[in-house]
């Protein structure tokens, strides 16, 4: 049985989806891209011509939900079914988009580069909490022009794993959907088995942007799954309350799937978010608050009573170090993402309201992240007798008995989570020996093991070939003559 | 003729890597019918075995059940090969005597059975006398089977000045450093093992396993 956390009744899960609707209808949803507002009007919405609000009906709404797929997979480079997209399933994936990273040595916030990037994706790769790889930060040392499109371009030469990314202009979407396609072998290929998926950002309150929009039908003509991160902040950007942020978001996430599904009904797309409530005191967005959780919590809830793949972002904190706050908010944050059976949970290993990342934090959370898993696995009978049954004639009433139980042996690795060295668990003696490290300093030796263990993935060169050649191409036109150096695919 | 030997020595070790007791006996027994030295059979066969795991478990990789069943796998071995040994009057070569036991007024044996089971393992003549042992019966028994070793467990800080009382008591008798003494338990540091004049203490059973042939000579 795996446990589930809810915060929410039924009867306010109705009432939050009859309110949604109704904010549908009125004040109505901005709506700034001409195409979607095309879209919308032949389909039968109320367009108020003068400051783009479009009213949408529940019936369309009804309609794209009946088109809408409830389930669907990404794919690892060999083909392999990775992510479940659907019902309960639990994934992570490191954050995405930061702009620096905490620099282990001088614990100072350093500006990112493909460095960087590549860093953060050697390590995810290696650790099995993470499904999936994020374009995890930003490389300055590219052109803003390719900056979304580059990040992609490493994570499919660097890993094996899905990728949970994003466009940063309608321009640079059909870039990377082409470059997925090419990389794939077709377009049909890149959509048959999606290798990766896009975040799509409504602006709240009720806006959904010319750049918004607009990725949404790209995503949709191209079948690239794609996923809303619905972003109210309680209290400034949303309703103060947390049912009038929910209803907010569930009002934003239909009219994303409207737009979505009129494009092209039957595309893939994401239930998602990163929900935050408003520092009153800071005028910050913290993604450790517990109220951030429940609010994912809840708007995860309504998804499932609608049967849509859902998505979130936890595991992060808004601490500037690697410390116990981090290690606390992020930690009880996945824990709720998992207990809220969060199809995918982004934000692991970033620190400062999701602007900056850490590999040593992405070690340490990737030990938050199984315990996690290990609760979602819940408590599960083993054996035909619970107990009885390991009271044999060998029962010698000494503490080590069980120990010497074949059972044992056969059972301990999957009723307990065996840790990494990143949990302390050794006498004072041996901890002391080891240099009396704390949680941090035991993850950057992890991450220095790591970095060292990384093997490039085998991919085919010809598939390489492709790839370079339309990242040198897009570079140029952005007035950048050569990328930057890759070591790992250097030839001899 | 030789790649079958070969191959009876790898799968000897596996049977102690896997923690099979079964696997470990048939496989003694092969030894006995195919004339076997049983010397070999132990030595070159299944002490391999035990010797993997005991690494694996130094390195994090292995984890106690698996310990605790190799060693269990040895033992099994051992005594269907030894009245083999005995008819052919090559005993193994024993490592040493050691007699185990948690000190008076301590009932916690876990971590002491464990060091048991790995110095069986790894060739000691293990004698265990269980929990809340006295230190004159402790002394005696070592006496009595000529032990060359005696460890002490205790788990608790206010149980642990027993074992200084024993150490103190082998030395008044003059019988160090003919008995060796290691400690051992969760209280137990390196300073304490040093402060009560003990030979040794360890962390875990393996550590206790390469304590104990460094007290016999034979690391």
């Amino acid at each position: 049985m795996q446990p589930k956390l809810t915060l929410l009744s039924d009867e306010i899960v109705a009432r939050i989806l009859e309110e949604a609707y109704e904010l549908l209808r009125c004040p109505g949803v901005k709506v700034q891209n001409p195409e979607a507002r095309e879209l919308l009007a032949s389909a039968g919405a109320i367009m108020y011509p003068d400051n783009n609000v479009v009213g949408i009906p529940a019936a369309l709404v009804h309609k794209a939900l009946e088109s809408v797929p409830r389930d669907f997979y990404l794919y690892d480079y060999d083909g392999n079914p990775v992510v479940h997209y659907g019902g309960d399933s639990v994934h992570f994936d490191p954050g995405s988009s930061g702009i620096a990273i905490l620099n282990p040595e001088t614990l100072e916030h350093d500006t990112t580069e493909t460095e960087h990037l590549l860093r953060l994706i050697k390590v995810a790769e290696q650790l099995p909490q993470y499904d999936a790889q994020s374009t995890a930060v930003i490389c300055h040392d590219v052109p803003k022009d390719i900056q979304d499109s580059y990040r992609l371009y490493l994570a499919l030469l660097y890993s094996k794993k899905p990728i949970v990314t994003g466009a940063f202009t309608n321009k640079t979407v059909q870039e990377m959907i082409d470059m997925l396609a090419l990389f794939a072998g077709s377009p049909e290929a890149a959509r048959e088995k999606p290798r990766a998926i896009f975040d799509v950002c409504p602006a709240p309150p009720l806006i959904w942007s010319n750049f918004g929009a607009g990725n949404l039908i790209a995503l949709a003509k191209s079948g690239i799954p794609a996923e809303i991160v619905s972003v109210p902040l309680s209290g400034a950007a949303a309703p103060v309350t947390m049912l009038g942020t929910v209803t907010q978001h569930t009002a934003e996430c239909f009219a994303g799937i409207v737009i979505h599904q009129l494009a092209q009904a039957g595309s893939p797309i994401v239930w998602g978010g990163a929900a935050a409530i408003f520092d009153m005191r800071k005028g910050a967005t913290p993604m450790g608050a517990v109220e951030t959780a429940m609010l994912d919590c809840s708007y995860a809830q309504v998804a499932k009573t609608l049967n849509m793949p859902t998505h979130t972002y936890l595991g992060a904190t808004d601490s500037k170090l690697v410390d116990a706050q981090a290690g606390l908010e992020s930690g009880i944050s996945a824990m709720v993402g998992a207990l809220s059976g969060i199809n995918m949970i982004s934000g692991s290993g970033m620190l400062d309201f999701l602007a900056c990342h850490s590999a040593e934090k992405l070690v340490i959370d990737a030990e938050g992240i199984a315990m996690a898993k290990r609760m979602v696995k819940g408590v599960q009978q083993h054996t035909d007798t619970l107990a009885t049954g390991f009271y044999d004639d060998k029962i010698n009433f000494k503490g080590g008995d069980f120990l010497k139980q074949k059972i044992t042996m056969k059972l301990f690795r999957e009723e307990q989570h065996l840790p990494s060295s990143i949990i302390d668990r050794d006498s004072t003696r041996v901890w002391k020996e080891a240099g009396s490290l704390d949680a941090f300093g035991r993850a950057k030796l992890r991450v220095k093991e790591l970095l060292a263990s990384y093997t490039r993935p085998e991919i085919d060169p010809a598939q390489v070939e492709r790839l370079n050649a339309f990242m040198l191409d897009l570079s140029q036109k952005a007035g950048l003559e050569e990328l930057p150096r890759l070591e790992e695919y250097q030839t001899a | 003729m030789s790649e079958d030997i070969e191959k009876l020595y790898k799968d000897m070790a596996q049977s102690i890597i896997d923690g099979d007791s079964d696997i470990s006996v048939e496989l003694a027994q092969k030894a006995i019918a195919i004339n076997m030295p049983p010397l070999d059979a132990i030595t070159k066969g299944f002490v391999v075995g035990v010797n993997y795991i005991g690494d694996q478990f130094g390195l994090g990789e292995a984890f106690l059940p698996e310990l605790v069943m190799a060693g269990e796998a040895m033992k099994a071995a051992v005594a269907t090969l030894e009245p083999e040994l005995l008819k052919l009057g090559e005993a193994r070569e024993t490592m040493g005597r050691v007699v185990l036991a948690t000190v008076e007024g301590d009932i916690h044996e876990i971590g002491k059975t464990l060091v048991g089971t790995m110095l069986s393992a790894s060739g000691f003549e293990v004698t265990d006398l269980g929990v809340d042992q006295p230190a004159e019966k402790i002394i005696g028994k070592a006496l009595e089977i000529n032990a060359s070793i005696i460890g002490l467990s205790a788990l608790l800080t206010t149980t642990m000045v027993r074992q200084r009382e024993l150490i103190e008591e082998l030395d008044k008798e003059n019988l160090r450093p003919r008995i060796k003494v290691m400690v051992g338990g969760a209280p137990i540091t390196r300073d304490w093992a040093t402060k009560i004049k003990a030979d040794g203490t360890s962390e875990d059973a393996v550590g206790a396993v390469k304590l104990a042939k460094e007290l016999v000579g034979k690391a």
